[in-house]
C-alpha cells in the first residue's frame, strides 16, 4: 500500500532526518516512535504529499488522509456544521442508505460529541477538538491513514475510542502510520515500531 | 473512492465561506465603514467647493474602494492557513485552483458587491455629475473582481508570514495602478461628454485575464506557503 526506499528531507539545506526504508502493507500498523523535534511530524507531511522530499522514492496508491496537529475546525461554526463541511467537501464512504444528516449524526453520536453537537468549535476543550477532527476516521473512505500523535489531549475514554476505530480500519484491510513521542500509544496491536533518534542536525531511522 | 464531485466541493466551501462571513458580519461592516468615513473626510480636508469635489470624485472613491478592498484581504486565507483546512484543502485532490476562485468569489461577494451597492450614495456625497455616476457603478461593477483577483495572490504569498498585511498592500497596488487609471479616465471623460467605452473595454479584458490566470497564481502560491 506504501512503500518508501531512502526517503529524506532537506530544510534549508540541512537533512531533518536519515534516509527512511519501509513497507507497509494492508492491514499493519507502523508506530514511528522518537522524542520531540526529531522529524516525526516532517515524516508524515512529506509521505502526506505536502512537502516533497529531496530524496528517495515514494510510492503510493492513492491520497492517504492526514490528521495532524492542527484540527481544521473553523471556530466560528458548530461541530455539526464543521462535520457537514468536511463530508461534503474532503468526501465520505458510500452509505447509500443513509442521508447526509443522518450520517452526520451518527459520526456525532460514535465520536462523543453529542451533547456539544450545536456549540461553536471556539468553546470546545482541547480534547473535544480532537475528537472533531479526528470525526473524519468515521466517513472517511481512505485506505492509508497518517495521524500525527492522534492521542494528545484525548482522555482514557477518547484513546479506547481511537484504538477501536483504528482496529476496524486496520481489519476491513486499511493501514496505518502513527506518530507518537512514546508516552501514549496504540494497545494489543501487532505493530511495525520505529525509533526515530534526534541527531545534531539530522534524526536517524532505526527498526525497533 | 467517493471523492465528492468538484461541483459539490465548490458549493459547500461557497456555503461554508458565507456562514462564516454571516457569523462575523461585524468584520465584513468594517471595511463598508472605512469606505464612507475616507470619502466622508475629503469635502473636510480639500474643501467644500462643489466644484472641486466633482472633479476628484472619480478618483477619490475609486482609491477609496481600493483601500476598502484590500483591508480584508489579509485575513482571505490566514485562518484557513492557520487551523490547519489550507492543508486539507490542498490534500483533498480537488484542483487548488478552483478552491481559490471559491473563496475568491466568496470574498467579492461581500466585500466588493457592498461598496458597489454603496457607490451612488459616495457619488451624490462628492458631487459627481449625474452622467458620471452609471459609468462609476459600470467600472466598480467589472473593476472589484479585479481588485479581489489580483489581491488573493497577494494573500496567498503573504499567508505564511505573521504580519503579512503591509507586505501584501505593498505587493498589490502596483498592480492596481493600471485599473485606478483606466476607471477614473473613463468616469472623468464621461462627465465630460466624450466616449468612455474603450476604458470600460480595457478593465473588462484585465478583469477576463485576471478570472482565467489568477486563480492558478493563487493556488501556486498556496503551495508554496504551505510548504
Amino acid at each position: 500500500m506504501l512503500s518508501v526506499s531512502k526517503l529524506s528531507f532537506e530544510r534549508y539545506f540541512e537533512r531533518v532526518f536519515e534516509p527512511v526504508s519501509f513497507e507497509l502493507g494492508a492491514g499493519s500498523l507502523l508506530l514511528v516512535t522518537g522524542a520531540n523535534g526529531c522529524g516525526k511530524t516532517t515524516l508524515l507531511r512529506v509521505l502526506a504529499g505536502l512537502l516533497e522530499s529531496s530524496e528517495g522514492e515514494l510510492n503510493c496508491h492513492q491520497q492517504p488522509l492526514y490528521a495532524g496537529h492542527h484540527p481544521a475546525i473553523k471556530d466560528d461554526l458548530s461541530v455539526a456544521e464543521n462535520i457537514r463541511f468536511l463530508m461534503n467537501f474532503m468526501g465520505r464512504r458510500e452509505t447509500p442508505d443513509k442521508v447526509d444528516d443522518d450520517l452526520c449524526q451518527e459520526v456525532i453520536e460514535k465520536i462523543g460529541l453529542a451533547a456539544v453537537a450545536q456549540q461553536e468549535g471556539r468553546t470546545l476543550s482541547a480534547g473535544q477538538r480532537k475528537r472533531c477532527s479526528l470525526s473524519r476516521l468515521l466517513f472517511c473512505d481512505e485506505q492509508l491513514w497518517l495521524l500525527d500523535e492522534p492521542y494528545s489531549n484525548l482522555d482514557h475514554e477518547g484513546i479506547v475510542m481511537l484504538d477501536g476505530i483504528l482496529r476496524g480500519h486496520l481489519e476491513n484491510g486499511g493501514a496505518c502510520v502513527m506518530t507518537t513521542h512514546g508516552s501514549l500509544r496504540p494497545e494489543g496491536f501487532e505493530l511495525q515500531e520505529c525509533f526515530m533518534r534526534s541527531g545534531r542536525h539530522t534524526s536517524t531511522w532505526q527498526a525497533a | 473512492m467517493s471523492k465528492p464531485a468538484l461541483s459539490t466541493a465548490f458549493w459547500a466551501l461557497l456555503r461554508r465561506d458565507f456562514l462564516l462571513a454571516y457569523r462575523r458580519r461585524a468584520e465584513l461592516l468594517q471595511p463598508l465603514v472605512f469606505l464612507l468615513v475616507v470619502v466622508t473626510l475629503f469635502p473636510l480636508g480639500v474643501g467644500p467647493s462643489p466644484q472641486l469635489l466633482a472633479n476628484i470624485a472619480p478618483g477619490v472613491i475609486w482609491i477609496a474602494a481600493l483601500l476598502a478592498t484590500v483591508l480584508p484581504l489579509d485575513s482571505l486565507f490566514r485562518s484557513d492557513y492557520e487551523d490547519g483546512t489550507l492543508e486539507q484543502m490542498v490534500l483533498s485532490g480537488q484542483p487548488l485552483a478552483l478552491i481559490a476562485l471559491a473563496r475568491i468569489l466568496a470574498h467579492w461577494l461581500v466585500a466588493g458587491l457592498p461598496i458597489v451597492l454603496l457607490s451612488p450614495l459616495l457619488a451624490v456625497w462628492m458631487n459627481l455629475p449625474d452622467a458620471g455616476v452609471p459609468v462609476l457603478i459600470k467600472s466598480l461593477i467589472i473593476g472589484t473582481p479585479v481588485l479581489s483577483l489580483i489581491g488573493a495572490i497577494g494573500a496567498a504569498l503573504t499567508v505564511s508570514l505573521k504580519r503579512g498585511g503591509q507586505l501584501l498592500s505593498l505587493l498589490v497596488f502596483p498592480l492596481y495602478v493600471p485599473l485606478l487609471i483606466l476607471a477614473t479616465s473613463a468616469v472623468s471623460a464621461a462627465v465630460a461628454g466624450l466616449p468612455y467605452n474603450g476604458q470600460l473595454g480595457l478593465i473588462l479584458a484585465g478583469m477576463i485575464a485576471a478570472l482565467t490566470l489568477a486563480p492558478f497564481a493563487t493556488a501556486a502560491a498556496l503551495k508554496l506557503s504551505l510548504s
